[in-house]
């Protein structure tokens, strides 16, 4: 029974960080009607990023808390920068373009942008600073460490605060009315362009965040992190309904279980025909179900109305 | 009567090309795959460093083949430790002409590149694949110069059990992984010990939690892993935050400075093996480590074995006075010289003739070696 309460414990944590990333799929694609294959790699340069520049202030003998705020906010500026350029270079062109278009732009993105972090920190694993000195804490028979709580509040936070810019600023409600309809958003007075910018913008900054949990999490980043990170972020986007916000915590955080609980339980279930090297099947058989079931999502799709 | 004129003078022509090449060194191509890009790049650097280390040495000596003076080029290529590229490689290495091979890196890639060179008759001499079946292929091109999987998993299963009579067991499903783990389950049953359980992954994945957690239940006492260190290093870490305090193991894809650095504090008290004597016990030891720091910095794992497979393939083509594999296959068979690692000679597969297999432990950050298996004694 603890062994079932770890691997949710487990999936929670995971799925956490699944919901972070899909999170920015899902904006995007309830604005624009394109799948970021790119937001992979954003997440992937919050990671290279914020160890980057940890390391160096931890070699330099800055305070602790100081340098992972700092990290975060360097990583959340970059990331910002490179979104908003992405979108501005890679994707305004194409607006109007047939839907196949920008798909295959952003997985040429993706290649890019790898290739780019490849270049700037080669082919090594960079590892995450010992900053954060693990505590383990027991709960009726699982463990939790410090940094695993910390990503769930971190990622909670995260969440929370997006709900409220969406809901509750001007700008969130420019989001919700040009994801509804771009056409005639703008002729309310949204300035439209300004608005999508924002949506990479706030996307990239979540995938900061994730990225730099992620690193802490796993100790490592390297310049392919991103591509699988990033297919499974979507697939929960996908599960959850992409398009919708809530559907993107959903999904996540499920994709992030049913992951954790397979690959624990997989070797049993199947009387060891599949292995529990089989854990990254999970992600893509539940996208196929899903598309051939239920394709809106659980929670429903929410795109924008063509009508 | 035109056609034979124009024959005439392009055989002419190529009479007269030729000698003017006498006057510069004739090239002999050898070459090095490793895996340059991807997670074990640090690795395959590390194995073309210490070729070329003796690839220049041996140049500076203005070596002659034939009578004509020779220099031997290092043609490398990157594999990226993925069994199909690692055959596209092969392919294109055989297609330009080179004498022999020092490489892979992974026995997943040695292996199907073997094939290929073997179906040319190009000697291939691994400097880091330790997986049984590479050179019991029937091959007679396969050659490698440390200990096989073998005598690495005996060793490990045999320490595993001294540690606990548990012992929990994941493979990376590469044909290194799977190979190595195959031996320590073996060498764990044959020392008295019990396999608890054993878990699968593969070499792409850094998230271990789920697998770590259903072999917690199962109540180990040490877990031994077989695969490389870009796994091994989160695999630790994971397993320390579940609040496992089982002794960890692996083999010689961990046993390398990369781990130390990724797995940070985690990785105290991990205990890997390597084919092979230490750098420091090594004969030749001391001196290729200086003079692979001046030129290359820290040594990973593999320099030495590079060097020494390049030194080997050489000095057999030198014997033979000739580079085509049919006269220097026999010499490098016949190989019984003192390398960097130690006394080479080959078995009759081309496996390394009472190889050493060294047991580490990660103390205070640094690899001690703690205890040596078979090879001659270590001074």
């Amino acid at each position: 029974m603890d062994v079932l309460l770890q691997q949710l414990v487990n999936g929670l944590i995971l799925g956490s960080l699944y919901a972070l990333v899909a999170l920015g799929y899902t904006m995007v694609y309830g604005i624009l009607e394109l799948i970021n294959f790119a937001h992979g790699e954003i997440v992937m340069l919050g990671a290279m990023v914020s160890v980057t520049v940890l390391g160096l202030l931890v070699a330099a003998g800055v305070p602790v808390p100081l340098a992972l705020a700092v990290a975060l906010a360097a990583a959340v500026l970059v990331c910002m920068a490179t979104g908003v350029l992405v979108e501005r270079v890679a994707y305004r062109p194409l607006r109007n373009a047939p839907r196949l278009a920008p798909l295959i732009t952003a997985i040429g993105v993706s290649i890019v942008l790898q290739n780019l972090a490849m270049i700037i920190w080669g082919r090594q694993y960079l590892s995450f600073p010992p900053v954060l000195a693990p505590h383990v804490y027991e709960w009726h028979g699982a463990t939790v460490s410090n940094v695993q709580l910390l990503i769930v509040a971190v990622a909670a936070l995260t969440m929370g605060a997006l709900l409220l810019l969406v809901q509750r600023t001007r700008l969130g409600r420019a989001m919700r009315a040009t994801a509804q309809h771009r056409e005639v958003a703008g002729l309310m007075g949204v300035d439209v362009n300004r608005v999508i910018a924002a949506t990479f913008a706030v996307g990239s900054a979540l995938a900061a965040v994730a990225g730099l949990l992620i690193a802490a999490y796993y100790g490592i980043a390297h310049y392919n992190m991103g591509f699988l990170l990033g297919l499974k972020a979507f697939s929960a986007a996908v599960l959850g309904g992409i398009g919708n916000i809530p559907g993107a915590l959903l999904g996540g955080l499920l994709l992030g279980v049913i992951e954790s609980l397979g690959a624990g339980y997989i070797g049993d279930l199947t009387g060891g025909f599949l292995g529990s090297h089989y854990q990254d099947i999970f992600a893509f058989f539940i996208l196929i179900l899903v598309l051939v079931f239920r394709p809106s999502g659980l929670l429903g799709e929410r795109v924008a109305d063509r009508a | 009567m035109r056609s034979k004129l124009l024959i005439a003078c392009i055989l002419g022509a190529s009479y007269w090309t030729a000698p003017a090449g006498a006057a510069d060194p004739a090239t002999v191509k050898i070459g090095c795959v490793a895996p340059l890009t991807g997670p074990q790049a640090h690795l395959g650097k590390d194995i073309e460093n210490g070729a070329r280390l003796a690839v220049d040495a041996i140049n500076a000596t203005h070596p002659t083949l034939g009578g004509q003076p020779v220099q031997f080029v290092l043609q490398v290529e990157d594999d990226a430790a993925d069994p199909k590229t690692a055959t596209v490689v092969a392919q294109k290495l055989v297609d330009e002409g080179v004498k022999g091979v020092v490489g892979h890196l992974n026995s997943g890639a040695s292996i199907p590149a073997s094939r290929i060179y073997a179906d040319n008759d190009i000697p291939q001499i691994s400097p880091a694949s330790t997986a049984v079946a590479y050179t019991h292929q029937g091959f007679k091109t396969t050659y490698r110069v440390m200990a096989n999987d073998s005598q690495q998993g005996q060793a490990l299963g045999k320490y595993a059990t001294k540690l606990g009579k548990r012992v929990a067991v994941i493979d990376d499903r590469t044909a290194y992984g799977q190979g190595l783990i195959d031996e320590v389950v073996k060498g764990v049953a044959a020392a008295g010990g019990e396999v608890v359980g054993r878990e699968y992954t593969t070499d792409k994945s850094t998230d271990f939690t789920a697998i770590l957690t259903s072999l917690k239940s199962k109540k180990p006492d040490v877990v031994v892993f077989g695969g490389m260190d870009p796994q091994a290093a989160p695999m630790i870490r994971q397993l320390r935050t579940l609040g496992m305090k089982t002794a960890f193991m692996g083999g010689d894809g961990m046993q390398s400075a990369e781990f130390l650095k990724l797995a940070g504090p985690a990785g105290e008290g991990a205990i890997g093996s390597s084919p092979g004597l230490p750098l420091a016990k090594m004969p030749g030891g001391a001196d290729f480590r200086k003079r692979f720091n001046e030129r290359f910095g820290k040594v990973q794992i593999y320099a030495p074995f590079a060097h020494d497979a390049a030194v080997v393939m050489i000095q057999a083509m030198l014997r033979a006075d000739s580079t085509e594999p049919e006269k220097y296959l026999p010499e490098l068979a016949k190989t019984r010289i003192d390398g960097v690692i130690g006394p080479i000679a080959f078995d009759d597969k081309g496996d390394l003739k009472d190889g050493p297999v060294t047991l580490y432990q990660v103390k205070k950050g640094h690899w001690e070696p703690v205890e040596t298996v078979g090879g001659q004694a270590a001074k």
